[in-house]
């Protein structure tokens, strides 16, 4: 069983609250990721799961059982750090079996040398060896066990320290941007890794990160989190089709999403740039906010379509996508196009024509709320 | 502008060389001096090891040896006879045992207080921190007098432990392990926690092991000061011979009848000399081997 329910969190350091009444439920199983910018209190959430930072109040519930004040090491949660934190001098087996020797191994077996004379250690340390063993083949680790950290790869130091979380087996797993020192391939291979490890393992994890690519493409749920608050709780394509408010709009998806002011007439018809929305909306407002995601977007040639024009003003090829970054009105305002490479390339300083590809639109308030 | 390069150099070399000449010129003249007759050393002559003729040593049969012992060539009656005069041997193993002990017992109090200064928050802390470096700033001297008076009431004067107490608290490891833990990451700390580790083996168990070359600098800070302490000896040790360090037995060989025979005392000069040289040059190596051991950026 792995469930994991934060109530009410509260915390702050000195004067700055980090975290704002946080309220979080975690599934057996599921692979959560935590994600938001930088200094949003997502390793901050994370660290008082672990025990390992104390809240100022609020409860932090494993299993339905209070562990507000049991010590990191008996919540029975194991931790991956963005700097893998392997014991430097030990090689990666002795990296591995610490956390069991130190769980299973009563005090006098773990003292040097009268620890051997002791005879229920040997059935442990067989045990132990056997776990090790097993997990340092689940992650084709077996061949490294005998170096230290230093002598690894990043890869492989990632790898290490996983199989430190994993030999204990349990109830979660709680990583901490883990990938984000690996190099860009890297990071991708181990991406489709995690994922199926999760799948095998069918243990909870919580992953922190501040890349939602790596939120999107990875997790069951995520909570987008911004300064110190949860904005949304959703699985990936929830959050991305159908974002609860502007912040999170903006914050998920790259390129960021396109945002323009927009007229409401009184019978709930909203239009911006002259294109006039399909749906109505139920709102007492008169100026908001619509807001495009860049393949929402297209450059059209169709003089019938109810389009605006734009200059291009910079070309971004990603091979598979070309995204333009188009100026409108020749002010400072610029917008962001998703154009396919198969239609040909537009030269920088074109005029074109963009319309919606889709008629839908998301509508937000001009304070960030989200009109459906 | 090639010449002009070379003039800049050769400039900066030459002083760098004169103040090697001044550093080593000491060491060349105790090496060459014990190897030297005192009739050699007198007369500044023999370059550095001397004639190194076959000679009989008139101070030597005045301490009643037969004339056929005290035949033999210099290098070789220098370092006989300093071992004869003295018992360096019980010299070199106070000085051991003394620092010895100094650093175990540094390294025992000085971890984790570094530790808890670096790595834990608690109310104070910086306080205590600001107390660390204030009494790094107290010299010795000012505090001998009232420390003498502590031991001597307590009965320790003429023990080890009047050589190895007051040494114990060494804010300057403190201090210079703070420093170190300072860069350790957290992660590592809460890596081990997280394994189940307490506060202590945390200490002993990843600190330790990680903070190995600090340990070894501070090892050649303290074992050099303390080795070579001349000063708090003196003080403290006022009448057992047995107790001397190697400073307080060089002093042996000043005054008496042959208070100016060089050559045996520069030879326990020495030999006092060697194990510092030969820890260092240990110790340096494996404070490069330290580094690359850790695998720390």
């Amino acid at each position: 069983m792995g469930t994991i329910s934060l109530k009410n969190i509260n915390k702050s350091f000195g004067s700055t609250e980090v975290l704002k009444q946080l309220s979080l439920d975690i599934q057996d199983g599921e692979f959560l990721t935590l994600v938001g910018p930088s200094g949003c209190g997502k390793s901050t959430l994370l660290k008082i799961i672990a025990g390992l930072e104390q809240q100022n109040s609020g409860d932090v519930i494993i299993d339905d059982k209070n562990v507000n004040s049991t010590r990191a090491s008996k919540r029975d949660l194991a931790m991956v750090f963005q700097s893998y934190a392997l014991y430097p001098h030990l090689t990666v087996r002795k990296n591995l079996e610490t956390p069991l020797k130190l769980r299973d191994y009563s005090f006098v077996e773990r003292l040097p040398l009268i620890g051997n004379f002791v005879p229920s250690r040997k059935e442990k340390k067989k045990s132990i060896d056997d776990l090790v063993f097993k997990t340092s083949e689940t992650l084709k680790i077996t061949e490294l066990l005998d170096r230290k950290p230093g002598q690894l790869s990043g890869g492989q130091r990632q790898r290490a320290a996983l199989g430190r979380a994993m030999v204990r087996e349990p109830v979660a797993f709680l990583m901490d941007e883990p990938l984000s020192n690996l190099d860009a391939a890297l990071r991708v291979h181990m991406r489709s890794e995690l994922s199926e490890l999760h799948n095998s393992l069918k243990t909870t994890f919580i992953y922190v990160t501040h890349d939602q690519a790596e939120a999107l493409t990875m997790s069951t749920r995520m909570a987008v989190m911004i300064d110190g608050e949860l904005l949304q709780l959703d699985t990936p394509s929830e959050v991305y089709n159908n974002p609860s408010s502007l912040r999170v709009a903006e914050f998920v998806g790259s390129p960021k999403i396109n945002t323009f002011a927009a007229q409401i007439s009184s019978d709930g018809s909203v239009e911006f740039m002259g294109i006039k929305l399909e749906r109505k909306f139920n709102t007492n407002s008169q100026k908001a906010l619509v807001a495009v995601r860049p393949e929402h977007l297209e450059i059209t040639k169709d003089s019938n379509k109810p389009a605006f024009e734009a200059t291009v003003s910079y070309r971004e090829n990603l091979g598979s996508d070309i995204f333009y970054h188009v100026q409108v009105d020749q002010s400072d305002f610029k917008i962001i196009v998703r154009g396919s490479p198969q239609a040909g390339l537009i030269s920088n300083g074109e005029t074109v024509r963009i319309s919606l590809s889709h008629a839908e639109a998301m509508l937000f308030e001009t304070s960030g709320e989200r009109i459906r | 502008m090639l010449a002009r390069h070379y003039i800049g150099e050769s400039w900066k070399h030459g002083l760098l060389i004169i103040g090697a000449l001044i550093v080593l010129i000491p060491f060349y003249m105790m090496v060459s001096m014990s190897l030297k007759s005192q009739q050699e050393i007198q007369s500044i002559s023999g370059g550095l090891v001397g004639a190194q003729e076959i000679q009989t040593f008139p101070v030597c049969t005045k301490h009643g040896y037969t004339e056929e012992v005290c035949t033999m060539r210099p290098y070789k009656y220098n370092f006989w006879f300093a071992f004869k005069k003295a018992p360096i041997p019980r010299y070199l193993m106070n000085g051991l045992i003394v620092t010895v002990s100094i650093f175990l017992i540094q390294v025992l109090i000085a971890l984790p207080c570094s530790y808890a200064l670096a790595k834990l928050r608690f109310k104070g802390r910086e306080f205590v921190f600001s107390m660390v470096l204030f009494c790094l700033l107290i010299p010795v001297h000012a505090i001998a007098l009232p420390l003498y008076v502590m031991l001597a009431k307590a009965g320790l004067v003429d023990t080890y432990a009047a050589l190895i107490i007051p040494w114990t608290i060494s804010v300057f490891g403190i201090f210079l392990m703070r420093q170190f833990f300072m860069t350790v990451p957290d992660e590592l700390i809460d890596a081990a926690r997280m394994d189940g580790m307490g506060e202590y083996s945390i200490v002993w168990k990843v600190m330790l092991p990680v903070a190995i070359p600090a340990l070894l600098a501070f090892a050649i800070f303290s074992v050099v000061a303390h080795w070579n302490d001349y000063f708090w000896p003196r003080i403290v040790i006022t009448g057992n011979r047995d107790l001397f360090t190697p400073p307080l037995g060089i002093r042996e060989f000043r005054g008496g009848i042959d208070s100016d025979e060089f050559g045996p005392m520069m030879a326990s000069i020495v030999t006092v000399t060697i194990p510092l040289i030969v820890a260092f040059i240990v110790a340096q190596k494996r404070f490069v081997e330290g580094i690359t051991m850790t695998g720390m950026k």
